[in-house]
């Protein structure tokens, strides 16, 4: 089943005495999460990711704008009726019941024809338990579990109810760096394995790239850029989706076009046919540099990071706003540390330029690869 | 001992002096007193030692009108204004409007001198020569028959103290109710709501066990201070409550060391050391009732 947000608005009134209007927290956002897919949405914090959220699992009514769960328009309906579960930033698991009394609580919400027997539940609900393996948990109290433990709890109450979508807000902010790794494998396979759409909020770009299967890139209320992580990454929209996309982030430039050559504070680098002459943002992933004694690009040499399978280059150019900009190369790239300047040049495929007003990518034509 | 542990007997020794010679004390020297049998104020003296202040209170007409009153003053006013104040808080936390002018009206009975309040509560049910008094028109509104509740059968009077009472304790405990509600995360209400949770059954099953330790630190303290009941009891029915059969426990021992039939400190400790027993008694068994059944 399809969940498709069409032209969805929400305004809330400004707080504080003297504030007057409103905030526009999302702003005619439409997209669609394609069935049994996991996607991720993302943005920096404050972008209206989670009242996106909230407006699908029917905790917020949209200002305007329609949500349908395949063909049913689920805009006007109360959560219940939607058939979502939710798994909550801090879990939200009740602390006096016990992890079944917890996973058993929505199914104990149902009335009359919908509701199954003691057994039925106590089945579907163990069915959940095994599904995130918390089996042996069961008569625990949630502040006797690890944070990993509780979120597959809350996930297991989420999916007892067998929802049609299930949402997950932050699912791995509340967690220690390592167990981050882990559980975000485990939820891409319990998503897997029980087909079940599923969206995700998170302000990590790393997190959202390794697991979802699309991802939808917010800022301010307003959709940037949606696709599979790859595809957003290779091919940005604007600047603001190419640089929240990446670690290292992008390296950006102050550039200028001029008669088909991008140009770096004089020095000519890169030929992009096809682009108009105009200032622009030239962003190079770390990835885009090759080293070469005759490059175009010559940057003063800072610090060389040795990381074992790529060496991490820190350098200054004076057309990097940012003052210092990080290549990224492979370890059989011989940089010696004690040089003053180093060379480098560019890859088309990883170099893209953006409007310097507007920030919107300018194609151009990128030759064909000629074999690296 | 060692230099540190000198050095924190020496910090605490002030708060040691003062709590022993105001509170250790007395509290020893009440106990010896409740054994010294006719204890003579005057002299300092006593004829023995045994349990006849003891014998002599608990056959005493006056205390056991005493402790029956405290009964049911703690009986109807714990759980009535525990409850009336949870469903206000509930209510209270529930509107949006108007919320902080109405938690001021329900916290007024608090800084509100007990007296004052007592004789207001006195012309409202009083019925005298010349009215029968604004709760008694009311009645007489809905075709009942007019009682003098200050003066009147014991019942009316009872119905009174329990009512002021239970007016004077509501809002200490509405206010640690509504702090109570308001601590509690909402997303638990937020999940809730997803699940399609009746409220009915949040209520229950979320509201009400998140909050249960406040409940219980307010059941446990209403019943020490309706025990320890005394001064609502004299700003209703004046002074001498023994003629008025509205005698509370601490009332008795007050009354026996200083009131009309006073000065007598043997027979006012030992109904101070059965108001004690008893006090401690419930409050162990509330503490094991609800150990049980709260968890944080």
């Amino acid at each position: 089943m399809n969940i498709t947000l069409q032209e969805l608005t929400k305004r809330f009134p400004a707080r504080g005495r003297k504030a007057k209007g409103e905030t526009t927290a999302v702003d005619s956002l439409s997209f669609t999460i394609p069935d049994g897919m996991l996607v991720g949405l993302l943005g920096p914090s404050g972008c209206g990711k989670s009242t996106t959220l909230n407006m699908i699992c029917g905790l917020e009514t949209p200002t305007s704008g329609h949500i349908f769960f395949g063909e049913e328009d689920v805009t006007a309906l109360p959560p219940e009726l939607r058939g979502v579960g939710m798994v909550f930033q801090n879990y939200a698991l009740y602390p006096h019941l016990t992890v079944m009394q917890n996973i058993l609580f929505p199914l104990e919400n149902l009335k009359g024809k919908a509701r199954p027997t003691r057994e039925q539940m106590r089945d579907r609900a163990l069915e959940a338990a095994r599904l995130v393996q918390i089996e042996d948990l069961l008569d625990r109290r949630p502040k006797e579990l690890s944070g990993g433990q509780q979120q597959r709890v809350a996930i297991a109450r989420a999916l007892v109810k067998m929802p049609r979508v299930l949402l997950l807000d932050e699912p791995l902010s509340n967690l220690d760096a390592r167990l981050r790794l882990q559980t975000r494998e485990e939820i891409c396979k319990i998503q897997k394995k029980t087909g079940i759409t599923t969206l995700f909020v998170t302000h990590d770009q790393e997190e959202a790239m390794s697991i979802s299967d699309r991802i939808v890139v917010m800022k301010e209320g307003v959709l940037m850029q949606q696709g599979a992580p790859q595809q957003v990454y290779d091919d940005p929209a604007n600047l603001f989706v190419a640089k929240f996309l990446g670690t290292p982030p992008i390296n950006v430039f102050e550039g200028e076009v001029k008669g088909g050559m991008l140009t770096l504070a004089g020095q000519k680098v890169l030929p992009v046919p096809g682009a108009p002459d105009r200032r622009v943002w030239a962003g190079v992933r770390p990835e885009g540099f090759v080293p070469a004694a005759d490059g175009a690009l010559t940057c003063e040499l800072s610090r060389v990071e040795v990381l074992g399978r790529d060496v991490s280059i820190v350098c200054a150019h004076p057309a990097c706003p940012a003052g210092t900009l990080r290549a990224i190369l492979r370890s059989e790239h011989e940089v010696d540390p004690a040089a003053k300047q180093v060379s480098f040049a560019l890859r088309p495929e990883k170099t893209f330029l953006f409007d310097r007003e507007t920030e919107v990518r300018i194609p151009f034509a990128v030759p064909a690869p000629a074999g690296d | 001992m060692d230099r540190n542990s000198k050095k924190a007997w020496l910090y605490l020794l002030p708060s040691l002096i003062l709590l022993g010679l105001f509170l250790v004390y007395p509290l020893i020297d009440v106990f010896v007193y409740s054994f010294e049998e006719c204890f003579n104020f005057a002299s300092q003296t006593y004829e023995g030692v045994g349990l006849y202040n003891y014998l002599y209170v608990l056959h005493d007409p006056y205390f056991l009108q005493a402790v029956e009153n405290t009964f049911v003053l703690v009986i109807i006013t714990v759980p009535v204004s525990t409850g009336l104040a949870l469903l206000i808080s509930t209510g209270l936390s529930s509107i949006q409007p108007l919320r902080n002018l109405f938690q001021t009206v329900y916290f007024l009975p608090y800084v509100t001198n007990t007296l004052a309040v007592g004789l207001v509560f006195m012309v409202l049910f009083q019925k005298t020569e010349y009215t029968d008094g604004l709760i008694n028109l009311v009645i007489q509104l809905f075709g009942g028959e007019s009682i003098d509740f200050i003066n009147g059968p014991h019942w009316a009077k009872m119905f009174v103290l329990c009512f002021y009472t239970v007016w004077v304790v509501m809002p200490f405990k509405i206010l640690v109710l509504t702090s109570a509600l308001a601590s509690v995360n909402p997303d638990y209400y937020k999940a809730a709501r997803v699940d399609g949770t009746s409220r009915t059954r949040i209520f229950f099953r979320i509201t009400l066990p998140m909050i249960s330790p406040m409940l219980v630190y307010l059941v446990i303290t209403g019943f020490i201070g309706a025990f320890k009941a005394y001064s609502d009891a004299v700003a209703l029915f004046g002074t001498d409550l023994n003629a008025a059969g509205m005698n509370t426990i601490v009332g008795y021992v007050y009354d026996m060391l200083y009131g009309d039939s006073g000065g007598y400190p043997s027979y006012a400790s030992a109904a101070a050391i059965i108001l004690f027993v008893i006090v401690l008694t419930i409050t162990c068994i509330n503490l094991l009732v609800t150990r049980k059944q709260v968890r944080e």
